[in-house]
């Protein structure tokens, strides 16, 4: 009995200090729920979305149209069913009209389908990035003003065809919804050019040895694509040059990304000279680059670049400040103001122009990167071309592209 | 008892000394096992045909496979073998066991960062964590004697409590132990997986390391054989795995037996945490996976059984490999077909005993 009562005065002191901070949010502020990979595999990719989103909160001084925001965290575990689960939390229980997230790529596709049960609420990517979350059956409050995965590889294949003269590349990804659209935007373009792919590996998300998957690479390839990221790209990196692999490697956006590239270890050795594309290139000397990077590193524990996680946060964190303070910080209406606002929205990111399609997916630049060794040691994409507005459909028209088919292990193939 | 070499049953005496006429049971074994092994041996040594490539894709994959297998079930077997150890002894199902290796696998990674001595961060994963496998008996399972189910909940919570905390202190990155010059590299094994057009051999390379970590654990396996079967301290485990109580009764101080089979217990997690960091990588989310890994391990080859351990490893590792190969989308749900399959054929697993 004494273990009832005590369970009920936890109860009591519980809605006791979380009462008050739900009759403080009826007033004057606007809640912005904020969802990203705090655990699980990706917790570091979480991390660093969390910075981006914090440095759009900052530039504008923490107010918008006149009222604090209030940011309320999401935590998922980059599960499609951890993200529904917090985006729930966030709309139904914290009451967020604004939410922007989530992080990977089949949570995109979870939160977008949970959308559609939500239509007062305004959902706005984080970093997710598989095709068909707008493509494809997409919600009408769901926008996206980070590029998907395929738009991602804009440039790469062509490039590690002609100027590298790769002719046969094998894959090896993480078997879910972003990688499938991250190896289809690299072999559009390769196999167009004329390459090949005799082999495809898909291992599962958080595999740790990967010395079986390496044995099985053919040994005739000249280079190994890799779409793997954060602890999953160290542990591939690692026991590739372990085994002795000698192939050059392609790498995929993340793959090459700087929670890779900060790792400790002795990847780096492989790393050098590998090319990648994606929305961020760490060398851009742009100015509105620049001053992006000098108010990301005020945030604790910045890496010495910020990731696109935290480029892909900053950029949908900005949109939404952007078109909530248009719409006058307003979303009683159901937010239909704010989403008017956020279709016709066009604006400079730190990275270059970005507007909506007619999906609410972003037309955006992409930027084709070699990671090389900086003046201090750390790694580095060096920029090598920016290719610019790379729609939703690669620039290929839109009846032609749907019938490509929808992305997935064997789509596309050409061994 | 379990954990002592089984004598032959007076079933299968009656049945191989019955049979009169013709091939005993055994003998049929036997020819079995000889026949399977034959087999094996020229999976490995011979050059494949190439029906045989078309099927298993290569012989470079498949050997591979196979190793990867071998040693992968020589690193569950290092974390399984003090989780079952413990259980034998005390009936406590420590679900802190993963978080043991993950603190093992963070100070292993620190101390040989610092000192630039490898062998040092393995030795000091061993001995803090023997320490701390110490603390929590005297501290906390002693005081929940008996009380399994509670044992049970409080070891989740410790496990919470410590993911937690190691976050706190090694944030969210991947960490890599290196691993010193004279372990790193491949070396090239007398497998012949191919050969060239102009006659020439290719022989199969293979990480040294992991080598090392596979001959790491026969040792430590039969370490743990040797003391649990030659020494006095040894013995009174034994005794105490049978009848707690007898063995108490009988003047033995039976805590001291406990805290030293949690020490080696949990040294053991902490030694294979350096060891498995240096292989794979450590990150949070580790521990949980090695819980896991080590809970089918022992289910598979039976609680409280050093030899059911080692076989469960064996059983998970080469499947876990196998299947990441050859079917990857389903690769995990083989490992869960063993267990299921285990339980429903022997329920206390393949070496585990009624008691």
């Amino acid at each position: 009995m004494r273990i009832h009562r005590r369970t009920l005065l936890a109860l009591a002191l519980a809605t006791g200090l979380t009462a008050p901070s739900l009759a403080l949010a009826a007033d004057d502020g606007i809640k912005i729920g904020l969802l990203a990979t705090f655990e699980g595999p990706f917790t570091v990719l979480g991390e660093d979305g969390e910075r981006g989103a914090m440095t759009a909160v900052e530039e504008v001084g923490g107010k918008v149209a006149g009222k604090t925001i209030e940011i309320v965290k999401g935590s998922s575990d980059a599960s499609p069913d951890s993200a529904v689960r917090a985006a729930r939390k966030l709309v139904e229980q914290d009451g967020v009209k604004v939410l922007v997230g989530p992080l990977s790529g089949d949570e995109g596709l979870a939160v977008k389908d949970y959308a559609k049960t939500q239509p007062t609420v305004t959902f706005i990517n984080g970093t997710s990035a598989a095709q068909d979350t707008t493509l494809r059956n997409p919600a009408e409050n769901f926008f996206r003003f980070s590029t998907d995965g395929a738009q991602w590889m804009a440039g790469l294949g062509t490039y590690a065809f002609n100027d590298k003269g790769y002719k046969k590349v094998a894959t090896v990804a993480e078997d879910y919804s972003f990688p499938y659209t991250q190896v289809f935007g690299f072999m559009a373009e390769f196999c167009k050019a004329g390459g090949k792919v005799p082999s495809k590996s898909w291992v599962p998300i958080g595999n740790k040895d990967y010395s079986s998957v390496i044995a099985a690479i053919p040994d005739d390839v000249d280079a190994i694509y890799v779409a793997l990221g954060g602890a999953d790209a160290v542990n591939f990196l690692t026991q590739y040059q372990q085994s002795g692999g000698t192939a050059p490697l392609i790498g995929g956006s993340i793959t090459v990304d700087q929670t890779v590239l900060t790792s400790k270890g002795k990847l780096r050795d492989v790393l050098i000279g590998t090319p990648a594309a994606g929305p961020t290139a760490d060398t851009n000397d742009s100015p509105s680059w620049m001053k992006f990077l000098e108010q990301y590193k005020k945030q604790p524990g910045a890496f010495p670049s910020p990731s696109l996680f935290a480029h892909g946060y900053y950029v949908n964190m900005k949109a939404a400040l952007l078109a909530l303070e248009q719409a006058g910080g307003d979303v009683s209406d159901g937010g239909a103001k704010l989403r008017d606002a956020l279709s016709k929205l066009s604006f400079d990111t730190p990275t270059g122009k970005v507007s909506l399609d007619k999906n609410r997916n972003a037309i955006a630049d992409i930027f084709l990167t070699e990671v090389t060794e900086g003046a201090d040691g750390n790694l580095l994409n060096k920029l090598v071309k920016v290719v610019s507005q790379v729609n939703q459909t690669l620039g290929i028209p839109e009846d032609e592209f749907m019938k490509l088919g929808a992305v997935n292990r064997d789509n596309p193939s050409c061994p | 008892m379990s954990i002592l070499d089984q004598p032959p049953s007076s079933s299968q005496l009656s049945s191989s000394s019955m049979a009169g006429g013709g091939m005993t049971r055994r003998q049929a074994w036997g020819l079995f096992w000889l026949l399977a092994a034959a087999l094996v041996a020229w999976l490995v040594f011979a050059v494949w045909p190439d029906w045989l490539n078309a099927i298993l894709i290569s012989k470079k994959a498949f050997v591979s496979a196979i190793l990867n297998g071998i040693t992968l079930a020589g690193l569950y077997f290092l974390v399984a073998s003090g989780f079952t150890l413990i259980f034998g002894l005390m009936r406590n199902v420590n679900l802190a066991h993963g978080s043991l290796y993950l603190l093992g696998a963070y100070i292993g990674y620190e101390v040989a960062n610092r000192t630039g001595y490898w062998l040092l961060g393995v030795a000091s994963g061993f001995i803090v964590l023997a320490a701390v496998g110490v603390v929590m008996q005297i501290f906390v399972f002693r005081r929940l004697e008996g009380d399994d189910l509670r044992q049970t909940l409080v070891s989740i919570g410790i496990s919470i409590v410590a993911a937690d905390l190691m976050l706190a202190v090694w944030a969210g990155g991947t960490y890599q132990i290196a691993v010193p010059e004279w372990l790193d590299g491949a070396l090239t094994l007398p497998v012949i997986t191919a050969v060239r057009s102009n006659g020439a051999s290719v022989f199969l390379t293979y990480p040294l390391y992991r080598l090392v970590v596979l001959a790491a654990a026969i040792v430590i396996g039969v370490g743990l054989w040797l003391m649990l079967n030659k020494t006095r301290v040894g013995m009174m485990i034994r005794a105490g795995v049978d009848d707690r109580a007898m063995l108490s009764a009988s003047g033995v101080n039976v805590h001291a037996v406990f805290a030293i089979v949690f020490a080696v217990g949990a040294g053991l997690a902490g030694f294979a945490g350096v060891v498995g960091g240096s292989a794979l990588s450590v990150a949070p989310g580790e521990d949980v996976r090695y819980l896991l890994a080590s809970l089918v391990v022992v289910i598979v080859g039976g609680m409280g059984s050093i030899s059911g351990a080692a076989i469960g490893a064996l059983l998970i590792g080469l499947a876990e490999q196998i299947g990441l190969v050859y079917f990857p989308t389903y690769g995990i749900v083989l490992t869960f077909v063993i267990m299921v399959v285990a339980l429903a054929v022997r329920p206390r697993g393949i070496m585990g005993k009624a008691r």
